[in-house]
């Protein structure tokens, strides 16, 4: 029986402490994950996987960087777009003119991201709430002046860096399909250890700092500590993100993509998502990048003959409407409605 | 209960669009020369995008009931980019198995075809925008500026300020203000300012308006206070565009001394401001308004038989005359394509021949009936800018009147593209063809 436990019957420690306690996940997640690496690469378009997977791999990435900080930590950040900057343009100058391997590049971008994000988490340790939302918002636009105007970074007048020939392990990266294993095995690498970063001491930490941190003190939690090492994690996963997808999707680092509206939708995907969950940012990701491509291409079908102002417009409306409709149905997002859903059928037939 | 059903039946709408949007089959003629177009209705600069993008497909629903070009009809399908790059990369990823030739519409989603196109064979017909450098065909055979690019732009800019003030020679000590957008966007013309303000002895001084720039009190006040300022550069984008036009009104400044880059000149930027903005100059590439014999045809066939794109109140605005505009010189590249390749569907390296070899005269365009409305273009391998003029034009109130033309200053900025065109070229590894 997949989920037929109807009640807690833990007889050992290692049972107690698996990442996935009940058979339906384990069993979901690894047929995912065959999915993902072995039925996908070999039945998706090219179109599939350069511009739906990709995008939508690295944007779940970003979200769950964002989460760790908003949905486990609690410290909200409107700076996660400007992050994610600093992470491509980084791994593109490490990997363009260093030289530097391509992952070891991907990752540098990474932790320069996090050394930027954990200067701008200072203010975290004396500033809440909404006014760290205001000095994050500081960080996008003072992040966004210096990437336009530091012209080593951007190298010259366009602003931007082109991504050049990529190469891994000797092997040239050219097909959307080399490019999709790249990135799945980036963000499985990078899931897997965030997951059970938040099950661990830290992620425990984080937690009670966002329930109620002067409480988290007193037990002897390290607020400053703990919430350097929140905006420093969750800036790497940005940064990480924002050298994935432009390496693999943009192919070229320019700022204008890094934008405030970014930063808000990162923020939105994980309220729609789910804050404090990592199925969560999956969800939140692929509702927010997916979902309007598809109201667009199935608007093209269904109203073939309505003007095209309106075709056009009706997307923001119907994917507007659809985020009320979500929020007033589960606000804890959509994770938390596969989450009741799944806490029914463990006591199934035996509610309380 | 009630929400149960509501759940059930979103589930099956969402679960039925899908299908019905995976398992859609484009009816793809085999006859006609397809094209993505990827334009933006929605979003802040809805504007620009719904305006020129209409005004592509109206010229072509003209030629496809005049029964197509040499034949062979058009076919396009919209993608809605919301001047959002991803989105934009969605849409040419979406588009490419059947377009040969994409109009990004933004820098943005320009800087990220570059690589594609070129790779994919392309054609990215980037005009009037996009990276200046681009027009060296050697470096760049799949983009194409064409007409001209920023940097042509504004020494032509240059040559219109020097004329209004009476000749060259009285731009020595002149004060010229760069108002721009502080994106790449804003920030690409700066260097070549630089040069220019050295060249010819007038001082420049940059502003930036932060993104996206709706408030510009602060660098009106310097402007016309503290750097009293002869003349303005207005280099913005969307609704940043109409803000300094109120703001010179409100402190006074002779709005007959703000000079727009040619994506500030639309009735979409000036309306808005009033009477403010009388009296206000900008750059174009080409003419507007209702009077020309092929805009007329459109307004007849198109619009009279209700299939318009647009709101027919804007038709003959500067943003439509530019989709019309881009659809006749994609048509020159096709007709000139089909004399070397044959009459039939193209592929993306003869059409790119046929956009290499564009050579549209004076007498071509009055045959077109676009008299005063476009100037010749001449493209070769290395130059994929070809237009070679600059138009000006003025808001009079009510609408754009021409205000003379002027010709960029090749000598000085060809080296500069060819300078910064060698230095991509490096970067990427790219060895640049060989044009003689």
């Amino acid at each position: 029986m997949l989920y037929r436990e109807c009640g807690n019957f833990k007889d050992n420690y290692a049972k107690d402490m698996a990442i996935f306690p009940i058979p339906l996940d384990r069993w979901g997640l690894g047929i995912m994950l065959v999915f993902a690496f072995l039925v996908i690469p070999f039945t998706a378009s090219d179109y599939w996987l350069s511009s739906i997977m990709i995008p939508f791999y690295c944007f779940s990435l970003a979200a769950l960087g964002l989460n760790f900080l908003t949905g486990y930590a609690g410290q909200v950040s409107l700076g996660h777009a400007a992050f994610m900057a600093v992470g491509a343009y980084s791994s593109l100058i490490l990997y363009g003119r260093y030289g530097i391997p391509l992952v070891p590049s991907i990752l540098g971008g990474g932790i320069v991201s996090a050394i930027v994000g954990s200067i701008f988490g200072i203010p975290s340790l004396r500033i809440k709430g909404f006014y760290l939302a205001v000095s994050t918002l500081a960080a996008q636009f003072i992040i966004e002046w210096v990437l336009t105007h530091w012209k080593w970074v951007s190298g010259g007048v366009f602003g931007t860096i082109d991504v050049p020939n990529l190469y891994i392990f000797g092997a040239l990266l050219d097909t959307p399909l080399k490019k999709y294993y790249l990135v799945l095995c980036i963000v499985a690498l990078m899931i897997t250890f965030g997951k059970n970063l938040v099950r661990g001491q830290l992620g425990r930490n984080w937690m009670a700092i966002r329930d109620m941190d002067v409480a988290a003190e007193i037990i002897g939690v390290s607020l400053f500590r703990y919430k350097l090492i929140a905006f420093a994690v969750s800036s790497f996963y940005a940064g990480v993100a924002g050298a994935l997808i432009t390496i693999t999707y943009y192919g070229a680092a320019n700022i204008e993509e890094f934008n405030l509206f970014l930063s808000f939708h990162l923020l939105g995907m994980i309220i729609i998502g789910g804050m404090g969950t990592i199925l969560g940012s999956f969800l939140g990701a692929g509702f927010m990048v997916l979902l309007p491509i598809f109201i667009n291409q199935s608007m093209l079908t269904f109203m073939e003959r309505v003007p095209s102002n309106l075709r056009a417009n009706s997307e923001a409306i119907v994917f507007g409407g659809l985020i009320v409709f979500f929020l007033i149905v589960e606000p804890y997002g959509m994770a938390r409605l596969w989450h009741t859903i799944k806490e029914k059928m463990r006591l199934w037939p035996f509610p309380y | 209960m009630g929400r149960k059903w509501i759940f059930t039946l979103f589930a099956l709408v969402l679960a039925c669009s899908l299908i019905l949007a995976s398992g859609q089959v484009q009816a793809a003629d085999e006859k006609a020369q397809f094209f993505g177009l990827l334009i933006y209705r929605t979003g802040p600069f809805a504007a620009g995008g719904s305006g020129m993008g209409s005004g592509w497909e109206d010229f072509m629903e003209l030629r496809n009931m005049q029964g197509g070009v040499n034949g062979i009809k058009y076919a396009w399908e919209e993608c809605e980019t919301a001047y959002n790059t991803a989105r934009g990369v969605e849409c040419y990823e979406r588009l490419k198995d059947k377009a040969v030739l994409f109009h990004p519409w933004s820098t943005g989603i320009t800087y990220a075809l570059i690589p594609r196109g070129t790779k994919e064979e392309k054609v990215i017909f980037s005009s009037g925008y996009g990276r200046a450098d681009a027009s060296d065909g050697s470096v760049f055979p799949w983009v194409f500026t064409t007409p001209t690019n920023y940097w042509s732009q504004n020494s032509a800019k240059i040559k219109f300020i020097g004329e209004k003030m009476g000749g060259m020679d009285k731009l020595k000590g002149l004060k010229i203000a760069n108002l721009h957008i502080d994106v790449p966007y804003g920030q690409e013309t700066k260097p070549m300012l630089d040069a220019l303000a050295e060249k010819f002895g007038f001082t420049i001084q940059h502003f930036p308006v932060p993104w996206p720039g709706i408030d510009q009190k602060a660098q009106w006040m310097d402007i016309v206070r503290r750097f009293k300022a002869d003349w303005v550069i207005n280099r913005n984008w969307g609704v940043s565009c109409t803000v300094p036009l109120k703001e010179a009104a409100r402190l006074g400044f002779p709005r007959e001394r703000v000079l727009g880059v040619w994506w500030c000149g639309s009735e979409e930027d000036v309306l808005p401001a009033g009477p403010a903005a009388k009296g206000y100059y900008s750059a174009n590439f080409h003419g507007s308004g209702k009077d020309f014999p092929l805009v007329k045809e459109i307004i007849d066939k198109v619009y009279g038989t209700m299939k318009g794109h647009m709101a027919f109140t804007r038709v003959g605005s500067v943003y439509w005359s530019r989709g019309i505009y881009i659809g006749v010189v994609t048509e020159e590249a096709i007709l000139t394509a089909h004399k070397k390749f044959g009459v039939k569907v193209l592929t993306g390296e003869e059409i790119r021949w046929g956009m290499e070899n564009l050579n549209i005269t004076a007498e071509r365009i009055k045959e077109l009936g676009l008299e005063g409305f476009m100037s010749p273009i001449k493209t070769s391998c290395e130059n994929h800018e070809g237009g070679n003029i600059v138009l000006f034009q003025q808001w009079d109130g009510e609408k754009w009147v021409p205000a003379g033309t002027q010709t960029p200053m090749n000598d000085f900025v060809w080296p500069l593209i060819k300078e910064s065109a060698a230095k991509y070229a490096k970067e990427q590894g790219i060895t640049p063809k060989d044009c003689k």
